[in-house]
């Protein structure tokens, strides 16, 4: 009873405001975005100047984009918003909630929207492994925006004092190993490396697996892999790294605070989201180095970041202007211009085809990096009930990491945690 | 007999603004939580249905749950008392009179003033191994560094000692405001009748401090459960739940993992633990206050 009321004021609430706007915004569609940023630098300003450009393009219709802080508060506040009878049409969000929002039946799938032939091709102009998140059940959900991989950051002036090859990152586990000790300050004061376990560990870790030839999860996104032998071994080795092999702090290591470790040269390398390649070369005073993730069976990275989303309640006028939005914001030369003043991912073959990204890339190859190791690249752990999932995922890693469980045991647990959500999805 | 009905209408529609407000605010949205914590976590495609207590019995079987209670046990230990006593010291401390004391207040009541967040950032980068300024205070002695808050055993520890920077100067306020209405003549009549220091503060000062000290131990105790804004920055309640508090356990449980259900579940504990705590102050210690 108390739904229908609330619903009922909100009703009236937004009729009143439309009849006070009717006159105001006749002709024109109206569209709220909600976008988050989860990396530092002003990509608010950037996002805000790309829809001021589509605005201009488009007089007819106005674009309301709302930054929304991290992943986490974007999707908080779209769904509250949505649920509260507040308009939204569409969102960029964690690439990994598309179950959660198909649960939610929050969006629309793309294949619906779609109309004619060249619409179609368009669903296919992205890289592949870019799609792997927003696809599932034979449809597409989302469009990748401001997508990532991890590479590897290192420190070339640190090479060359400790007598490495700084054109010639380390390309496998046990060369990462080697150039971590040789790296590596007796007392302390630097490390080797360090890959960080807060706020994503379950990322970072889908990097190890990858490399070790396992992905943690299926396709259907209702079963997880934490428990298989290669999983186990890829956590050995993360908690090795601080234990065994001391290139690394022990216990966990903040996410928040680690580029501001690199730059001031307290680690020869890290492993860091993409989207923080131009923040690095905007601020680093030393000679730096961007490569691919070393490899121990296979090289691999999970990709990350946010995709577009179209919110199901909508009108089919809103539905046109929302994938006018989503293609003028994914457009090759918008694309570019994206990636190279972030350092995300040009989201297609065509972006880095332009003339403008080419240039780029001769001044500044490190800027094709996450490309290249697309081809090495897989889904980002995602599943149904994928909050829980992933927290237990979570737990279990920050756990081995801080020395309080072994990884069979932490993992197991993790893998019973996660079956025990998923049995009802399969 | 009109003119009391009157009386009493009068007095209903005084009341009303307020009645209103806390109905509208406090006793809806408890009744609200209560019943929500009844239903299963629904979704279109399998709606919600009434499970009775077994969100209670899948609580009970919780082992994070457990951990956050004990977590929370520990930072308000950890927090109340030391808080209170530094407050005490401090309010004792700028009550005398000395010059640039205006300054000194300023400094101790300035964590107060900053929002919780930024206090989280600042401290974030005290603590970040190598390069924050705990670690490099300690190098300057030659002592190694330490990772703060990635080890479960400091973390805690960590975020208690920030949290009572954070806090004892707002209770310094309550106890300053009322150290200034005491009679000096107290004192010196104390200290006439030979009475050392101690004895004047344990025997006079702070049975006088005491209503104070009830309304800034239920603030205190009140604080620490509600206080979590600086997880979000620090830890995220990691690693492995070794920092996390209920309150933010319900935020993840509720918008993290949009089990709202649930969450409303565990904030009926909270509640419940809120309403004891403040019953007990009130009906136990009250009796043991002495007020003027």
């Amino acid at each position: 009873m108390f739904h229908r009321m609330k619903n009922g004021l909100m009703a009236a609430a937004t009729a009143a405001f439309m009849m006070g706007s009717a006159t105001v915004a006749q002709a024109a569609t109206e569209l709220t975005m909600y976008y988050p940023v989860a990396v530092g630098g002003p990509l608010t300003k950037i996002v805000d100047g790309l829809v001021d450009d589509f605005m201009k393009e488009n007089p007819d219709i106005k674009v309301n984009a709302i930054y929304a802080g991290n992943y986490n508060d974007a999707r908080i506040k779209a769904l509250a918003a949505l649920k509260s009878g507040e308009p939204a049409q569409l969102s960029v969000m964690f690439s990994i909630d598309i179950y959660e929002l198909i649960e939610q039946d929050a969006i629309v799938a793309f294949d619906d929207i779609v109309e004619t032939a060249e619409e179609k091709a368009w669903l296919d102009s992205f890289y592949p492994t870019l799609m792997q998140n927003g696809r599932t059940a034979g449809k597409t959900w989302g469009i990748p925006f401001q997508r990532s991989t991890i590479v590897m950051y290192y420190n070339k002036d640190k090479f060359r004092a400790a007598g490495l090859d700084p054109e010639n990152a380390p390309a496998t586990w046990d060369e990462l190993v080697e150039a971590g000790k040789k790296l590596t300050a007796a007392d302390g004061s630097e490390w080797g490396m360090m890959i960080p376990s807060t706020g994503y560990p379950y990322w970072m870790f889908g990097a190890l697996t990858m490399q070790n030839d396992q992905v943690l999860m299926n396709g259907a996104g209702d079963t997880t892999f934490f428990d298989a032998p290669a999983t186990v071994e890829a956590l050995q080795f993360w908690k090795d790294l601080g234990t065994k092999h001391k290139v690394m702090p022990e216990g966990t290591i903040e996410w928040g605070t680690l580029r501001k470790n690199f730059l001031e040269g307290k680690t020869a390398i890290m492993w860091h989201s993409t989207g923080n390649l131009t923040a690095v070369k905007k601020n680093a005073t030393f000679d730096f180095g961007v490569a691919m993730l070393p490899e121990n069976k296979r090289r691999g990275t999970p990709t990350g970041g946010g995709n577009f989303y179209i919110f199901k309640q909508t009108s089919p006028e809103e539905r046109k202007a929302a994938m006018k939005l989503i293609r003028f914001m994914t457009n090759p030369e918008r694309a570019a211009e994206w990636s190279m003043k972030t350092g995300y991912m040009g989201v297609s073959p065509a972006a880095y085809d332009t003339k403008q990204l080419q240039d780029y890339v001769k001044t500044f190859p490190y800027a094709a990096v996450a490309r290249d190791q697309l081809e090495f690249a897989t889904a980002e752990l995602s599943t149904f009930q994928t909050g829980r999932v992933r927290k237990a995922l979570d737990d279990a890693i920050q756990a081995v990491l801080t020395g309080s469980k072994t990884p069979e045991k932490a993992l197991t647990e993790a893998q019973e945690t996660a079956d025990r959500l998923l049995k009802a999805y399969r | 007999m009109r003119q009391d009905t009157l009386r009493h209408v009068y007095g209903w529609l005084l009341l009303t603004p307020a009645a209103i407000l806390l109905v509208a605010f406090t006793h809806y949205p408890t009744v609200a939580t209560f019943i929500n914590s009844l239903f299963s976590k629904g979704n279109p495609i399998r709606p919600s249905r009434f499970v009775g207590f077994e969100n209670y019995a899948l609580m009970m079987e919780d082992p994070i749950f457990w951990k956050v209670l004990g977590n929370n046990a520990i930072f308000a230990l950890g927090t109340i008392p030391t808080s209170i006593a530094l407050a005490i010291v401090m309010a004792l401390f700028v009550n005398s009179r000395l010059p640039g004391l205006g300054l000194v207040r300023m400094a101790y009541f300035t964590p107060t003033v900053l929002p919780m967040i930024a206090v989280a950032n600042i401290w974030l980068f005290f603590y970040t191994p190598g390069i924050g300024l705990i670690d490099q205070i300690l190098g300057l002695f030659g002592l190694p560094g330490h990772n703060w808050l990635g080890d479960p055993d400091t973390v805690m520890p960590a975020i208690i000692v920030m949290t009572i920077w954070k806090e004892a100067g707002f209770f310094m306020i309550f106890y300053l405001a009322a150290l200034q209405n005491i009679p000096a003549e107290l004192r010196e009549a104390a200290l006439l009748e030979g009475a050392s220091r101690w004895t004047y503060f344990r025997r006079v000062l702070f049975p006088l401090l005491m209503p104070t000290t009830l309304f800034v131990l239920i603030n205190a105790v009140l604080n620490s459960f509600k206080l979590v804004d600086h997880l979000f920055v620090l830890t995220k309640g990691g690693p492995d739940n070794a920092s996390n508090l209920l309150l933010y356990y319900i935020f993840e449980t509720a918008f993290s993992f949009f089990d709202t259900t649930y969450g409303a579940t565990l904030t009926v504990v909270l509640l419940l633990l809120l309403a004891v705590f403040a019953l007990v102050q009130f009906f136990l210690l009250d009796k043991r206050i002495h007020y003027r």
